[in-house]
C-alpha cells in the first residue's frame, strides 16, 4: 500500500480484504506518453506541447453514448434543448466507444451488466475519462441492499469525477462534465485506483467451492467476472 | 355462456359468474379455497395447471393472465396466476398453486397462456419453483451461473457469485456462420443506441431477414422486489416505484403502489386528493409518451435535430409543472398513502395558469409532430404494415396499453377498472386497428391530447374547490400493520400498461411478498412475433414502438 499517495486514507487497520486491498494500490499517470517515457523528464518543449494538447482534449470531448437507467433520461435531457451540453464543447454523442474519450455512467450495474461495461470501457481509446452519474454509481444507491447490485461503478473501472444525486438535475451533469474538462485541460489525472473486480478467463479464478460448481457451464477460456459480496462496502 | 363486453364503466359491474359457479365448472379440479382481497382463489393440484387455467379460459372467457407470482413459505412454494378478461377486468380470479417443500415441481401453463413462459422463467428464477412441461426453463433476470434464487427464504446474499461474458458475443468470428445455411447470428446489445437501454437482442439472420430473434434481459436487474419487501409500507416503498419506469412515469407507478396498499389497509383517499393524482399521473403519461415518440423518430429516421429535441423541448415544459408541483424532475415521491404530500404549489393561481399555457401550445406542438413525422412518406413506409401483431396474439402474451390498443384490444384500466377520479371525467381511451408500428405511435400521439383533456378538466375543478375542502390526505396510522396473510393484486394503467402490484402482508410493517407485474415485460415478450420474417431495420421499428423502459422490463 502506498498510503503517502493516498492521504484520504487514515485508518488502515480498516483494510482488511484482498478486494479492499486491491482498491488502494497503484496509481498510474494516464497523461503518461511514450514519447515522455522516450525522453525521460519533461524537456521544454513536451511540457508546452502537452498544455496545448490538454486544453484541446479539455475543450472538445467525445461523449460515449450509453444509457443505463433511470439518470440516462436527464442525461439526455443534458443533451438536448435548453441545457445543451454542447455549449461547453462536449455534446456530442457517440455511439461507438471507440470514437469515444468520455464515458458518463448513468445508472446502477448489476451482476450481468458490469462485466460488459468493462468491455465498453476497455474500447475506448486512451486517455478516456469516467463520469459517474447518480447514486448508483457511487455506492448502489437506493439499490445497494440489491442481491445483485454493484456497491457502485468503480468496483468495475476507474472514475473521474462522482455527480451524486438520484437522479442529478442536468445541471449537476453540466458542473460534473465542465469540472472534468477543467481538470483535463490543466493536466490533472485522477489516481487510477486498481478495481476489485476485473474480467478474467474462468481458469485463472482460484479454485474454491464456487469455482467447482460452475466447472461444467463455464468453459476454461470464458472471460468471468467474480464478485465477492461479502467483501463489498 | 355470455360474454357481452359490459362498455359501461360506471355501471356497477355484476360477474358473469359469481365464485360458487366457477368453483362448480371447475369440479374436482378445486381442492381448496384461498380467497384474495380482489378475487376467489382456487387452490389446485399442481399436476392440473393447464386443464384449469384452460377451462377458465376457454369456458368462463378469463382471457388474460396478468401476471404469475411465486413465493415461498414456511411449508410450501406457491404460484398464484392472476387471470382477468380484457373486457371486463373487474372479474378476476386467482388460481393457487401449491408446489412441494422439498421439490417444488408444478405443471407449466405455457401452452395455455404465451406469456407464462417468461412469466414463470421469472419465477425460475428467483423463487426457485421448476414448471414441468416449460419449453425453455432457464435463468432470465440473472446470468446463468448464478448460484441460488434470491428471493427464497434461505437464500445467502453475501456468497460469492460469477457472471460470465461468454464468446459468442464477438459476431466477426468464424464460427459464427452455421456451416450448413447463411444464416448468420446477429448481437444487438447491451450497450446499443437502439435498444433504449441495456437490453440484448441475439438475432439469427438469413440474408437481411430476420429469422429469429430472443431478448435476453435483466441487464437492470435492480431487485426492486426485495427492496419493497425490506420496506415499510408506509413512507420507505414509494420512492421506489418512481424508478421502476422512470421515463416521467413516476406518479403513475406510485399510484399503482398506492392503489395495492390503500385497498389492502382499507384507506379512503379524499376526492381532492384524487384529482390532484389524477392530473400529476396524466401530466406524466405526456411526458412519458414524449419520449416515446422522440426515441422512435430517433430510431426510425434517425432524427436527433428537430422531432427528438422538440419532443424533448415539450418534456422539458411538462416536467417544469411536474417540479412545481411535487419539487423533483424525474423521481417525484409525491404520493402518501391516503393521499398526497403536499398541497399545489403557492400561488395557485400561477400554477393554474402555467398548466394552461402549455394545454393551449400543446395541440399546436402534437400538429407539428404530424408534419414532421406521422405524414412523412419515408417514416410512413418504414412503419405502416411492418410490426404487426394481431390482437389475438397480442391478447395471448398478455400485452396491454399502447401496443394492445395499437392493436385494437380495447383495454384501458382508466375506464374499464376505474380509479382516482377518471370515471368523473370527461375522455375516450383510444384505439387504432392497424397493428402495426405506425398504429402504435398513433395511439401514443392521441393519448397525449386526451391526457391533456383530463388535466384540463382537473385544473376546473381544482381551481374551483372550496379552500376549508382542501383535504390531501387522509388519516393514516404512523406504522401500518395490515391483517396477517391479506393478499390482494391490483392494477392501474401506467404509460406502458398494466402495472400491477401484489402485495401478501405478513402481520409485521413490511410486505411479506411484492410482486410487481411490470407491462413491459409483458409487451416485450412479443418482440419475436412482430420481428420474425421482418428486414432487421424492421425489428429495431419494432422494438421502437413497443416503447420498453428496462428499469421496468427487468425491476
Amino acid at each position: 500500500m502506498s498510503s503517502e499517495q493516498q492521504p484520504f486514507i487514515t485508518d488502515e487497520s480498516r483494510v482488511v480484504t484482498k478486494t479492499r486491498d486491491s482498491r488502494m494500490e497503484g496509481q498510474g499517470d494516464r497523461f503518461n506518453s511514450r514519447l515522455r517515457e522516450a525522453f525521460g523528464s519533461s524537456p521544454f518543449i513536451l511540457t508546452k506541447f502537452d498544455k496545448f494538447l490538454n486544453w484541446c482534449r479539455g475543450s472538445s470531448m467525445f461523449m460515449l453514448q450509453f444509457g443505463i437507467a433511470c439518470c440516462s433520461i436527464e442525461m439526455m435531457h443534458t443533451y438536448a434543448v435548453k441545457h445543451d451540453l454542447d455549449r461547453f464543447g462536449s455534446g456530442v454523442p457517440r455511439a461507438s466507444p471507440r470514437q469515444a474519450d468520455v464515458m458518463i455512467v448513468p445508472g446502477t450495474i448489476v451482476s450481468k451488466f458490469a462485466p460488459r461495461m468493462k468491455r465498453v470501457y476497455d474500447q475506448m481509446p486512451e486517455p478516456k475519462f469516467v463520469v459517474g452519474m447518480g447514486s448508483c454509481t457511487i455506492s448502489g444507491g437506493p439499490f445497494q441492499e440489491g442481491y445483485n447490485v454493484i456497491k457502485g461503478a468503480e468496483e468495475v473501472i476507474p472514475m473521474d469525477i462522482h455527480v451524486p444525486g438520484c437522479p442529478p438535475r442536468p445541471e449537476a451533469l453540466v458542473y460534473g462534465v465542465v469540472k472534468l474538462q477543467e481538470r483535463v485541460a490543466n493536466g490533472e489525472a485522477a489516481p487510477v485506483t486498481v478495481k476489485p473486480y476485473e474480467l478474467e478467463q474462468f481458469s485463472d479464478l482460484e479454485q474454491d467451492e464456487l469455482v467447482d460448481t460452475l466447472v461444467d457451464q463455464i468453459d476454461e477460456d470464458e472471460l468471468v467476472m467474480r464478485y465477492n459480496f461479502a467483501d463489498s462496502p | 355462456m355470455s360474454l357481452e363486453p359490459l362498455d359501461s364503466p360506471d355501471a356497477d359491474v355484476v360477474p358473469d359468474r359469481t365464485p360458487e359457479e366457477l368453483e362448480a365448472l371447475l369440479g374436482d379440479l378445486v381442492v381448496g379455497r384461498d380467497d384474495h382481497l380482489n378475487a376467489p382463489g382456487f387452490v389446485i393440484r399442481p399436476d392440473t395447471v393447464q386443464e384449469t387455467l384452460s377451462t377458465l379460459k376457454s369456458e368462463a372467457g378469463y382471457d388474460h393472465l396478468s401476471v404469475v407470482t411465486a413465493q415461498e413459505y414456511e411449508n410450501r412454494y406457491e404460484s398464484i396466476y392472476h387471470l382477468k378478461k380484457f373486457d371486463d377486468p373487474t372479474q378476476e380470479v386467482s388460481v393457487v398453486v401449491p408446489a412441494d417443500k422439498d421439490h417444488p415441481v408444478s405443471e407449466s401453463a405455457e401452452p395455455v397462456f404465451r406469456t407464462a413462459d417468461w412469466h414463470e422463467r421469472e419465477a425460475y428464477d428467483l423463487i426457485g419453483i421448476e414448471y414441468d412441461g416449460h419449453p425453455d426453463l432457464r435463468r432470465i433476470l440473472l446470468p446463468e451461473t448464478w448460484q441460488g434464487h434470491p428471493l427464497s427464504l434461505d437464500y445467502d446474499q453475501n456468497q460469492p457469485q460469477i457472471a460470465s461474458l461468454p464468446a459468442h458475443v464477438n459476431p466477426i468470428q468464424e464460427h459464427h456462420k452455421d456451416a450448413e445455411s447463411d444464416t448468420m447470428y446477429l448481437n444487438i446489445g447491451p450497450h446499443h443506441p437502439a435498444t433504449h437501454g441495456v437490453l440484448h437482442l441475439k438475432t439469427v439472420l438469413d440474408g437481411e431477414q430476420v429469422v429469429d430473434v430472443e431478448s435476453d434481459i435483466g441487464y437492470l436487474h435492480r431487485c426492486e422486489e426485495q427492496m419493497a419487501q425490506n420496506g415499510t409500507y408506509r413512507h420507505q416503498i414509494m420512492p421506489y416505484p418512481d424508478r421502476w419506469d422512470y421515463i416521467s412515469a413516476g406518479l403513475l407507478n406510485e399510484w399503482a403502489y398506492a392503489r395495492a396498499a390503500e385497498d389492502l389497509a382499507d384507506i379512503e383517499v379524499p376526492e381532492y386528493a384524487q384529482v390532484i393524482r389524477t392530473m400529476g399521473a396524466e401530466m406524466c403519461r405526456i411526458a412519458a409518451h414524449m419520449l416515446a415518440l422522440a426515441t422512435f423518430a430517433l430510431d426510425v429516421n434517425g432524427d436527433f435535430t428537430a422531432t427528438f429535441m422538440y419532443a424533448i423541448n415539450d418534456r422539458e415544459r411538462v416536467q417544469k409543472l411536474l417540479e412545481d408541483l411535487t419539487g423533483q424532475r424525474l423521481m417525484f415521491n409525491y404520493f402518501r398513502l391516503g393521499g398526497v404530500v403536499w398541497d399545489l404549489p403557492e400561488p395557485r393561481e400561477e400554477f393554474f395558469s402555467n398548466t394552461r399555457d402549455f394545454l393551449d401550445q400543446l395541440p399546436g406542438s402534437v400538429e407539428e409532430y404530424h408534419d414532421l413525422i406521422t405524414s412523412n412518406e419515408i417514416f410512413q413506409m418504414r412503419t405502416i404494415d411492418t410490426g404487426i401483431l394481431p390482437p389475438e396474439v397480442a391478447k395471448n402474451y398478455g400485452a396491454t396499453g399502447p401496443v394492445a390498443r395499437g392493436s385494437g384490444v380495447d383495454y384501458d384500466l382508466r375506464r374499464d377498472d376505474p380509479y382516482g377520479y377518471y370515471d368523473e371525467l370527461e375522455w375516450d381511451v383510444i384505439t387504432e386497428d392497424g397493428c402495426d408500428n405506425y398504429s402504435r405511435l398513433l395511439v401514443r400521439m392521441q393519448e397525449v391530447e386526451e391526457s391533456a383533456k383530463i388535466i384540463g378538466q382537473c385544473i376546473d375543478l381544482l381551481e374551483d374547490w372550496p379552500e376549508e375542502e382542501r383535504n390531501i390526505q387522509a388519516n393514516v396510522p404512523r406504522t401500518l400493520r395490515p391483517d396477517d396473510d391479506a393478499e390482494i393484486y391490483r392494477a392501474v394503467e401506467a404509460a406502458k400498461g398494466e402495472l400491477g402490484i401484489y402485495i401478501r402482508s405478513d402481520g409485521t410493517d413490511k410486505p411479506g411478498r411484492f410482486k410487481i407485474r411490470s407491462p413491459c415485460f409483458s409487451n416485450l415478450q412479443t418482440l419475436p412475433e412482430m420481428a420474425n420474417g421482418e428486414y432487421i431495420p424492421d425489428v429495431i421499428a419494432a422494438l421502437g414502438s413497443l416503447d420498453i423502459v428496462l428499469g421496468e422490463v427487468d425491476r
